[in-house]
C-alpha cells in the first residue's frame, strides 16, 4: 500500500497542495478527480519522487521515499505521465523495451523480451512492434506506453508490492479503448500485490470503475472514501460548481449534468 | 528485434572493413606514392630499430600514419559528441559544438595567434593546443554558470542550449575582433585554424587525442541506455530511475573534454558531428549503444575520406579539411532532412 502523510507543497507564495493525507490501497483502483488546479498532478509528481514535499512524506509499503532510490523505486514503481513525446523516430517495440531499462544493464534478457512482448499483447499493441512510433496515432502511442508502463512492472517482486501510477491516461483515447483499458486495469488488480493510483477527469469513468475516489479541491482532500460518499450532489456542486442528477442502476452510478 | 542486431553487425563490419581501406588509400596516395610493401618494410625497421629507413619509409611514419590516426580518433571524437550532445538536448539540430566548446577553442586559439607574443608565456608546440583547450573549457563554463536558473540552481535543457547560442556568438565576435585587429599573417593564421586543419599532425597529438577519445566512448557507452531513457522527456527518464542531474554532468564533461581535446590539435571542423548521427540514425534507428559504437567508426572513415581529398584536390597545396566537410556535409545533411520517412 502507498501512504501519503501531511504533505504540502508551495511555488513562491502559491500554496498547491496543503496538508494531504491519504492512504491507497493494493488491489483496489484508487481515482483522484478535482477540477483544473486542484493539485492532482503535484500530488502525483510527489508520490513519484519527481517532486519534494516542502512537508510530510511518502510511504511505498511503511518505507519512506527519501529512503527509496531512483533505480530502486523504478523497479517497483512505473509512472504514466502527460503529453509524452519522442525526440527521435524509435520502433515501438524499443520504445516498450524502455520500461525494462530498470532490470538490465547492456543487452535485455530473455526475460525482459518476454515481459515486453506479453505487455504489447495485453494492450493490444503487438502488431505495431515494428512501427515508427512517430507515425502512431495520439490513441495508438497512449497504449503503447501502456505496454511501456506495464512491462516495468511485469513481474511480481518478492515481499513487495507493484505500483502503477497514470496521470490522465484515457486523455488520447476513444471511449471503447478507455472502457477497454479501465477492465484492463481491474484485470490487473486481481493480483493482489498492484497498488493502482489514477488521475482521470471523466466523473462517470471514476462513477463507473473507481473503489476508492480522493477528490481534491484548491489544494486540499475535499473528500475521500467510496464513490458513493464522494460523488454526492453536494460536493460536486461545491468542487466543480456544476448541478448533477445521480441514477443508480444495477448497483451502477451515472452522472448527468445540466 | 533479432534481425535488426545481425543487420547492425553486418553493418559495423562494413564500417570497420571501410575504414581500414580509407586509411590504407589515404596513407599510399598523396605527394609521394607509398607502396604496400614499403610500409610493411617500414613497420619492421621501427619495430626492430634496424638500419636506416628509407624516405618513403620516414613519410610514412611520420607523417602519414600519425595523420590517418589523428583524423580517425578527431572524426570518432566529433561524430561521438554530435550523438551524445543530439541525445542530451533531445534535439536533433545540436553540434558537439553547441556548449560553446568549439567557439571558446577558435577564441583561444585567436587570443594565441595575435596576442601570444605578449602574454610571454610558451609551451612551445603546445602553446597553441593548451591555449585552444583552455578557450573551450571557459566558454563552456560560463555556460553552465549562466544557464542556472535562481530558483532550483539546476539548469535546464533548453536554457542550456539557449544560453550556449549567446556565448557562442559572443565568443565568435570575440575572434571576430581579433581577426580585425590582427596583422596579415596573423589574421591567416586563424582563418587556417577555423577551418581545420590536420597538416600538423605528430605522435603527440594523436597519443593525447587518442586517449582522451577512447576513455571518454567508452565511458559514453556505459551511459547510452540512460540517453536512451532520455529520448522520451526527463521526467520519464527519472521514473525509469535515470539521474538526470548526473547524466547531463557526465555526458557534458565527456563531450568537452573530447571535442576540446580534438579542436585544440585541428581547429574546427563543422558537420561531421551533426550529419554523423543524423546519417546512423536512418540507417539503423535511434539507439544510442548502436549510434555511439558505430558512429565513432563512421567518423572516423568520414574524416579520413575528407582529409584525403582535401589532400588530393589542390595538389600539392591542401585544402583545409574544414571546408571540405562543409562543402560535402551541408547538401547531405539538406537531403536527409527533406526525407520523407525521417521526421520529427
Amino acid at each position: 500500500m502507498l501512504e501519503v502523510k501531511n504533505i504540502s507543497y508551495a511555488i513562491g507564495d502559491k500554496i498547491l497542495l496543503d496538508d494531504v493525507s491519504v492512504s491507497f490501497d493494493a488491489g483496489k483502483l484508487n481515482l483522484i478527480i478535482g477540477p483544473n488546479g486542484a493539485g492532482k498532478s503535484t500530488l502525483i509528481k510527489i508520490i513519484c519522487g519527481q517532486l519534494k514535499a516542502l512537508h510530510g512524506s511518502v510511504f511505498y509499503n511503511d518505507r519512506n521515499i527519501d529512503a527509496l532510490s531512483m533505480a530502486g523505486l523504478a523497479r517497483i514503481r512505473s509512472v504514466l505521465s502527460q503529453n509524452i513525446e519522442l525526440a527521435f523516430p524509435m520502433q515501438v517495440s524499443e520504445v516498450v523495451m524502455m520500461g525494462r531499462y530498470p532490470h538490465f544493464s547492456g543487452r535485455p534478457s530473455a526475460k525482459d523480451n518476454l515481459a515486453c512482448d506479453e505487455a504489447m499483447n495485453f494492450f493490444d499493441v503487438n502488431t505495431l512492434a515494428d512501427r515508427n512510433y512517430m507515425t502512431l496515432s495520439g490513441g495508438e502511442k497512449q497504449r503503447v506506453h501502456f505496454a511501456r508502463v506495464l512491462s516495468q512492472i511485469w513481474y511480481p517482486v518478492e515481499d513487495q508490492f507493484r505500483y502503477l501510477i497514470l496521470d490522465e491516461p484515457l486523455t488520447f483515447l476513444d471511449v471503447r479503448y478507455q472502457f477497454d483499458f479501465m477492465h484492463k486495469v481491474h484485470y490487473l488488480l486481481e493480483k493482489k500485490d498492484m497498488v493502482v493510483i489514477g488521475v482521470v477527469h471523466d466523473l462517470n469513468l471514476a462513477a463507473r470503475f473507481a473503489d476508492h475516489i480522493l477528490m481534491l479541491h484548491e489544494g486540499k482532500v475535499f473528500s475521500s472514501g467510496e464513490k458513493k460518499e464522494v460523488l454526492s450532489k453536494e460536493n460536486i456542486r461545491s468542487v466543480y460548481q456544476m448541478e448533477a442528477t445521480i441514477h443508480f442502476e444495477n448497483n451502477e452510478m451515472n452522472l448527468f449534468f445540466r | 528485434m533479432i534481425r535488426g542486431t545481425k543487420h547492425h553487425r553486418f553493418f559495423f563490419g562494413v564500417l570497420c572493413i571501410s575504414l581500414i581501406v580509407a586509411a590504407l588509400v589515404s596513407i599510399c596516395f598523396g605527394a609521394v606514392h607509398i607502396q604496400l610493401s614499403e610500409i610493411f618494410s617500414a613497420v619492421d625497421h621501427y619495430t626492430h630499430s634496424s638500419g636506416v629507413p628509407s624516405l618513403n619509409e620516414r613519410i610514412f611514419m611520420e607523417i602519414r600514419l600519425p595523420r590517418v590516426l589523428l583524423c580517425m580518433f578527431v572524426g570518432a571524437a566529433l561524430a561521438v559528441g554530435g550523438v551524445l550532445m543530439q541525445a542530451l538536448f533531445r534535439n536533433p539540430i545540436v553540434e558537439p559544438g553547441m556548449v560553446g566548446t568549439s567557439s571558446g577553442a577558435a577564441f583561444g586559439a585567436a587570443l594565441y595567434f595575435v596576442l601570444g607574443a605578449l602574454f610571454k608565456f610558451n609551451a612551445g608546440e603546445w602553446t597553441l593546443p593548451l591555449a585552444a583547450c583552455a578557450g573551450g573549457m571557459v566558454s563552456t563554463m560560463l555556460v553552465f554558470l549562466l544557464s542556472q536558473s535562481k530558483q532550483s540552481g539546476r539548469s535546464s535543457i533548453v536554457g542550456l542550449l539557449l544560453t550556449g547560442i549567446a556565448v557562442n556568438a559572443l565568443f565568435l565576435s570575440g575572434v571576430g575582433f581579433l581577426s580585425y585587429i590582427a596583422r596579415d599573417p596573423q589574421a591567416r593564421s586563424i582563418v587556417f585554424w577555423n577551418l581545420g586543419t590536420i597538416s600538423g599532425a605528430n605522435w603527440h597529438s594523436v597519443l593525447i587525442v587518442g586517449i582522451s577519445t577512447t576513455v571518454c566512448i567508452a565511458i559514453a557507452m556505459r551511459f547510452a541506455k540512460d540517453l536512451n531513457a532520455l529520448m522520451i522527456g526527463e521526467e520519464e527518464a527519472q521514473y525509469l530511475g535515470v539521474s538526470i542531474r548526473k547524466l547531463k554532468l557526465i555526458i557534458l564533461t565527456i563531450n568537452v573534454i573530447m571535442v576540446a581535446v580534438a579542436t585544440a590539435f585541428v581547429g574546427v571542423i563543422s558537420f561531421v558531428g551533426l550529419v554523423t548521427p543524423h546519417l546512423l540514425r536512418i540507417l539503423l534507428g535511434s539507439d544510442n549503444r548502436d549510434l555511439i559504437r558505430h558512429g565513432a567508426v563512421l567518423g572516423a572513415v568520414l574524416l579520413v575520406t575528407a582529409d584525403f581529398v582535401a589532400r588530393m584536390l589542390l595538389q600539392p597545396a591542401e585544402l583545409p579539411i574544414g571546408i571540405v566537410t562543409s562543402f560535402v556535409g551541408v547538401p547531405v545533411f539538406i537531403i536527409l532532412l527533406r526525407r520523407k520517412d525521417y521526421f520529427f
